[in-house]
């Protein structure tokens, strides 16, 4: 009889050595690689005469600074303008070639958010210890995968060695019971977590996310929990592999085939908590009561019901948030008590690697289809997660649906979700938006993010203000 | 991470407190893709007269004549000799980074900043702590006798000076050995390459199928 988590089978399977000091060496199976937080890395291998311990078991792709419009996509490399920026590109391409390492660059049509790209092309695998220098890592734990953000200095120790130096976190459990509402989503589920567990509620956890809720999201959906594990603190999140796991790998370009795919399946199945595992904390959420969320201010545990207000701060938040909560509204340009549906919007983004996947865009199409942006939204963005995901979309017409309906369709990339290429919010414009960050400047100097759902966002380009899509 | 080896060389003396990381290395610089090539900024912005951008033609900025850094005399130092807090500040790597790049091997202060004091060890610099009695009168040398040179002997855990003196310093047993091997976490991790790789050999026969990226 065993009573291990999933947490503790992944890392036990991984486990190289276990050192004195409490920390462990552990096996990596994959790294994904971006532009931003590997070029000192590799900078470092080469002066220290070092080559990657094993090139196959990288991957790269750009995708922060890469441009969203078809003018500038269409030049390539030269479309950049920041030279910066620019430079940061070239410096992946070239780095992946010295180094012999696998890379979708800005002219492939698989290139995308390395989150998207990853699971899309089956180089997520369940069972997998996955880490890229970006903490958005967690998303790939949606596949039964031990995935978390490392540092810059951790990327090149991972590319010399194939091992992380880690120290063991803790099992939480998160269960969401229950059957959600209509219009609900995985988005609102984990904003709705994070609203219970504060942004540091998972520091030095493990996530696992159970219950019938999560069951019943699709892999898609349960990536978007994954992601924003980190934003409830927790370096990594997991859901538990059953078969729509399987369903979801099978077939995709990178994932095993013929007898390597029984082999695999046959051990992914395996790939659960066990029914008497042990949790140092659990936390049980009831789905029928989470309705569509809205972040109101800087930091995602602000978030309320659509049909909800901002809370009476002196009265309504625990004295030591007080005056957080108090310099949150400011820069948010809101007031204590004020219904989430009067907030006016300026700006629509549907993108990153929370919410960018073709479900993400349909659902959000479902809702424009028809009906045209309201007047007072100045720019609504859509932009596709990857290269393959904007295909897809087009295959199926969505980019009409958008673009009749008023939207602009983008180019993928990560965008405005932190707009370190030219997309950027407005100083104090506020933007519903599909990413996963919300705090001040993330979008955009002075910009004002309200995180929500796809259909959220896309019910707020009509409407120009929040409104309650389940009973659309 | 190089070794550390005996150093002999040139004193510098920043006779200031509480240097930050800024102060350093300016923030405009961290933009880089590189870990080399910030030794021209080190100290940019009391080195320079103007402001320092990353791509700018540093041979053809108006110099600040009066730093210490400019002075002909400190030319080529390679042991820093500054006061209280050194290194203060945001945590950025940059700072070692451009120190060692400009060519210091060795800090001499009666004390760091913690990350920064960290982030040398990491890098290959040495950064000792003495007694503020010590540096007082090692600020008084440098500044009475041109070309006063001192030779760090970590080994030894010594300092000798010109006139045969020597001033003993403190250093953890484990940092002292990785500087002295050139280890950095990655020096070590590979020192149980075999493991990894035993680990490797074992975990490709169970599960050959995370072995398929080509
Ligand atoms: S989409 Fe946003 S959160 Fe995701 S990797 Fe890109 S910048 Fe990070």
């Amino acid at each position: 009889m065993s009573n291990k988590t999933l947490y503790d089978k992944l890392w036990n399977s991984h486990l190289v050595s276990q050192r004195d000091d409490g920390t462990a060496l552990l096996y990596i199976d994959r790294h994904l690689i971006h532009e931003v937080t590997s070029p000192q890395a590799f900078e470092g291998l080469r002066l220290a005469g070092r080559t990657p311990w094993r090139a196959d078991a990288n991957f790269a792709t750009p995708d922060h600074n890469i441009p969203t419009t078809k003018s500038e996509r269409s030049q390539g490399l030269e479309g950049i303008k920041d030279p910066v920026s620019k430079i940061q590109v070239a410096t992946l391409d070239e780095n992946c070639k010295e180094f012999g390492i696998l890379e979708m660059d800005m002219n492939d049509i698989r290139q995308g958010i390395v989150h998207v790209v990853g699971p899309e092309q089956g180089a997520t695998l369940p069972g997998m210890t996955i880490v890229c220098g970006d903490s958005h890592t967690s998303t790939h734990g949606a596949l039964g995968a031990l995935a978390h953000g490392i540092g810059t200095s951790e990327v090149e120790h991972v590319l010399a060695t194939q091992c992380l130096i880690a120290r063991k976190a803790k099992n939480m459990l998160v269960r969401v019971d229950g059957q959600l509402k209509k219009g609900v989503t995985a988005k609102d589920i984990v904003l709705a977590i994070i609203g219970e567990l504060g942004t540091a509620g998972g520091t030095g956890y493990t996530i696992e996310f159970g219950g019938e809720a999560i069951e019943s999201l699709s892999i898609e959906g349960r990536m978007t929990v994954c992601n924003m594990a980190i934003e409830a603190g927790a370096r990594a999140g997991l859901v538990a592999c059953d078969t729509k796991t399987l369903d979801y790998i099978k077939g995709r370009p990178f994932a095993p085939s013929g007898d390597l795919w029984d082999k695999a399946a046959s051990a992914w199945r395996g790939l659960k908590s066990d029914d008497g595992a042990i949790f140092d904390c659990v936390i049980e959420l009831d789905a029928a009561e989470i309705d569509p969320q809205v972040t109101w201010g800087t930091s995602p545990e602000m978030v309320a019901s659509v049909n909800g207000r901002i809370p009476f701060i002196s009265e309504e938040v625990e004295k030591n948030k007080q005056a957080n909560y108090e310099q949150a509204l400011a820069y948010m340009g809101l007031k204590s008590g004020m219904a989430i549906g009067d907030i006016k919007l300026d700006c629509i983004f549907i993108g990153s690697c929370t919410n960018s996947r073709i479900e993400d865009l349909r659902e959000a199409a479902a809702v424009v289809k028809g009906k045209q942006k309201a007047e007072t939204v100045e720019v609504a963005m859509v932009v596709p997660g990857s290269g393959l995901v904007k295909q897809k979309a087009e295959e199926e017409g969505l980019d009409k649906i958008f673009i009749e309906a008023g939207l602009e369709w983008r180019e993928p990339g990560c965008s405005m979700c932190l707009a370190m290429n030219a997309d950027q919010l407005g100083a104090g414009k506020h933007c519903a938006s599909t990413s996963n960050r919300n705090f001040e400047g993330r979008q955009g100097f002075g910009g004002r993010t309200h995180l929500v759902s796809p259909a959220m966002a896309a019910a707020a380009a009509i409407h120009g203000r929040f409104i309650d899509v389940s009973v659309l | 991470m190089k070794k550390f080896d005996a150093v002999k060389g040139l004193v510098l003396p920043l006779d200031r407190a509480n240097v930050d990381t800024d102060f350093i290395i300016p923030k405009q610089f961290l933009k880089s893709i590189k870990r080399t090539g910030f030794g021209v900024n080190l100290f940019d912005e009391h080195r320079y007269l103007d402001k320092g951008e990353p791509d700018a033609d540093n041979s053809k900025r108006p110099i600040n004549e009066d730093f210490v850094l400019n002075k002909v005399r400190y030319a080529n130092a390679r042991i820093l000799l500054t006061r209280e807090n050194f290194g203060c500040g945001s945590s950025r790597e940059h700072a070692p980074w451009a120190l060692d790049d400009y060519g210091f091997r060795v800090i001499l202060a009666p004390s760091f900043a913690d990350i920064f004091f960290n982030n040398c060890f990491k890098n290959g610099l040495l950064p000792i702590v003495l007694d503020s009695k010590i540096i007082e009168s090692l600020f008084a040398e440098v500044e009475a006798v041109p070309g006063f040179e001192l030779s760090v002997d970590l080994e030894e855990q010594v300092i000798r000076m010109p006139d045969g003196g020597a001033i003993n310093f403190e250093i953890e047993a484990s940092r002292k050995h990785c500087l002295l091997n050139g280890l950095d976490d990655i020096g070590i991790t590979l020192g149980d390459a075999e493991l990894i790789r035993q680990f490797e050999d074992g975990w490709r026969a169970t599960s050959p199928f995370y072995f398929t990226l080509k």
